[in-house]
């Protein structure tokens, strides 16, 4: 309960309730003040109308007509407690039925208020009594009163009613805010409960969406968006952090045994040299696989996205092609370059001269003649195509899936030099780029399709040639 | 003057330093290295990117606000391309990711050193009998013309800029095709060649020299 006290939902219910009761309790005590003196009213209205009577008897008949038409009245009055008595200036009764005038009650004309003794059914009983007071000529005076019985009825009655109201409504307030809280409480204890769980350190949990759509699922399906990269870039990690043990392991363990062996023969100068450089070549190795492998970790990590610009896919396919074109020519190959209409796309220049570079590397080292050709294009008004194409001996249909993870090579190119890095590169900076890659028979050889987001089409600028 | 906190490796500096003709000194942190540089003393300064006491891309930047234009090379574990940009807005001249080859440093450092050698203004180059004319766009050996692609132009150029130096393939990728990682395939040696062909075919003297474990150098004898 102490824990309910603390949420926010418990105070959500609160402040519902307060505006709730605010807004109910003001309507009760407009009700209260607009209807709890209407019996008074009333009886006001009554003993006005009494006394204009009165006043016109005493006019036209003078005080002895006053005398009778009161003596009349009361004689005539059964239910209708009015109260009458008239006086003369020493405030003696001359007549009515009240014994005397009531004390501490003023002389001078306008309304009083005062306690009256009255015997009903052989009951004394003491009553409230509203009246009016009027002076006559000659210092009479006339009183003409009510009991208020009724009308004090009635104002408790009102009170009673609304001070029930306002019970009913500081309950009702409370149950609704409650009610209408708890379903904030139960869907935020539910994000939280699968939170305390991923923390434990299940990251396959999600927070349960109810379908609705509304702004709780939206939130859960943020969260569970955000959870779902998290754990690509964990298994991404754990899958780095594998591949290093196991791929760079053996070649290290190679090197260390190579470096223990040399210390183990006869000491021999031009051995150990041989040796040492040996050993640096190894290293030199080993660090470029080791930076292949960072290179695809921070592609994938997405970590340089803040060095994305807007680039003519073009010109940099030129530039990588121009880079190559002399590798090509030595080999006997063709480099067939089309890449003439603009492709803008909006990414980082290195990584995808890296992926366009690392294309080029495969197909020429793989194609033993013919050509290679690598085409830039606009593959529909959103996309970029970058095609690079050889009649080498291209990738047998089941080995595709694998080509792109990390270190895999195809039994027949061990022999050529690579480290199996290059195609996961492509993968990751494509993927960076919002793009897929896509391989296909090139009858014969392989076709490698990227496929990139364009970028919206700038205003045109002069473009550089590539030199 | 080497500022490095990692002891081994900045002995390993000095003593190839040392051998490759160099007086050095050494500064193990950061506070150190910056009171000792802002002498202006020095011809060249290596400093670590992560240095206890001040960090090395800080201590760069006071420097250059102090108005000591000693160039710098910067060596850091850091090798992202951002890092590298971050590297020389702070004034570093140039920027080498560890771990590299002694050679590398060596032939960094000496195009670093020299770099006042060539006025960057300089329209004509000259190493020999060689020419080229940054105008014109012409090469010729002897005075006989020879036709370059523009590619072999940019690179003949930057070897001419560097004439004498050692400069590695590295250097060549990064200042000719503003490249930063390494291809599988070895590029360069190719463009080289082809240049090589170009240039010293039907020379008794060959002007485009390769260096073994290092890179090539362009010298006139």
């Amino acid at each position: 309960m102490s824990r309910l006290l603390r949420t926010n939902a418990f105070r959500l219910a609160a402040l519902y309730m307060a505006l709730f009761a605010a807004s109910v309790l003001t309507l009760l005590v407009f009700i209260y003040f607009s209807t709890a003196d209407f019996v008074e009213r009333q009886t006001e209205e009554t003993i006005g109308a009494e006394i204009t009577g009165l006043q016109e008897q005493y006019r036209e008949h003078g005080l002895l007509g006053l005398i009778e038409a009161i003596n009349s009245r009361t004689a005539a009055e059964r239910g209708e407690p009015t109260l009458y008595l008239l006086a003369d200036p020493r405030l003696k009764r001359i007549a009515g039925n009240l014994a005397s005038w009531p004390q501490t009650t003023p002389i001078k004309s306008g309304w009083v208020r005062f306690s009256v003794e009255l015997n009903r059914q052989g009951q004394p009983v003491t009553y409230d009594a509203l009246a009016s007071v009027f002076v006559l000529n000659g210092d009479y005076r006339l009183l003409v009163g009510r009991d208020l019985r009724d009308a004090v009825t009635f104002r408790a009655r009102v009170e009673q009613t609304l001070f029930v109201a306002a019970l009913l409504t500081l309950a009702l307030g409370l149950g609704g805010g409650l009610f209408m809280t708890r379903n904030v409480l139960r869907r935020i204890e539910a994000v939280n409960r699968t939170s305390a769980r991923i923390i434990e350190g299940d990251l396959s949990e999600r927070v349960p969406l109810t379908g609705s759509g509304d702004e709780f699922d939206q939130l859960a399906a943020n969260l569970n968006a955000m959870l779902d990269r998290i754990e690509r870039l964990m298994a991404g990690m754990r899958q780095v952090t594998d591949n290093i043990a196991h791929d760079l392991r053996t070649p290290l363990s190679r090197l260390r045994a190579r470096l223990e062996v040399t210390l183990l023969e006869r000491p021999d100068a031009n051995r150990y040299a041989e040796a040492l450089s040996e050993t640096i070549a190894e290293a030199d190795q080993l660090l470029g696989t080791f930076n292949a492998l960072l290179s695809i970790a921070e592609a994938e990590a997405g970590a340089r996205r803040d060095s994305m610009a807007e680039l003519d896919l073009d010109e940099i396919a030129r530039s990588v092609a121009d880079l190559y074109e002399p590798v090509a020519e030595e080999k006997g190959l063709k480099l067939v370059l089309d890449a003439a209409s603009s492709a803008p796309v909006r990414g980082d220049r290195h990584l995808l001269s890296q992926a366009i570079a690392n294309l080029l590397d495969n197909a020429l080292k793989y194609t033993p003649e013919g050509d290679v050709s690598l085409t830039v294009r606009r593959g529909d008004s959103t996309h970029v195509v970058i095609e690079v194409a050889d009649n080498g001996p291209g990738v047998p249909a089941d080995h595709r899936e694998h080509v792109f993870d990390r270190f895999f090579r195809l039994e027949n190119s061990r022999s050529t030099p690579g480290n199996g890095l290059g195609l996961s590169l492509v993968l990751a900076v494509a993927k960076l780029h919002g793009g897929e890659v896509r391989l296909d028979d090139n009858d014969p050889g392989l076709k490698v399709t990227m496929i990139l987001p364009a970028a919206p089409e700038r205003a045109t600028l002069p473009s550089r040639t590539a030199a | 003057m080497i500022i490095e906190d990692d002891r081994e490796a900045a002995s390993y500096l000095i003593k190839g330093l040392t051998e490759s003709g160099y007086v050095v000194e050494h500064a193990a942190d950061g506070r150190e290295g910056l009171f000792l540089a802002s002498s202006g003393k020095y011809d060249g300064l290596i400093v670590d990117r992560m240095l206890p006491g001040m960090d090395g891309l800080a201590l760069i930047s006071a420097l250059r606000t102090a108005d000591i234009v000693t160039p710098v090379l910067i060596l850091s574990a850091l090798g992202a391309v951002d890092d590298r940009v971050k590297g020389l807005r702070a004034g570093g001249d140039d920027y080498l990711v560890k771990p590299f080859a002694f050679a590398e440093l060596l032939a960094r450092i000496e195009a670093l050193l020299r770099r006042g050698g060539t006025p960057v203004t300089a329209t004509r180059l000259k190493v020999g009998d060689l020419e080229l004319d940054l105008l014109s766009r012409q090469v010729t050996r002897a005075g006989t013309g020879i036709d370059l692609l523009p590619r072999e132009f940019r690179l003949l150029e930057f070897l001419m800029r560097h004439a004498g130096q050692v400069v590695t393939r590295t250097m060549l990728l990064e200042n000719v095709w503003d490249y930063h990682f390494d291809p599988q395939t070895n590029v360069i040696d190719v463009h080289v060649s082809r240049l090589r062909h170009k240039i010293d075919k039907g020379f008794d003297h060959a002007l485009l020299q390769t260096i073994r474990g290092a890179g090539y150098s362009l010298r006139a004898n």
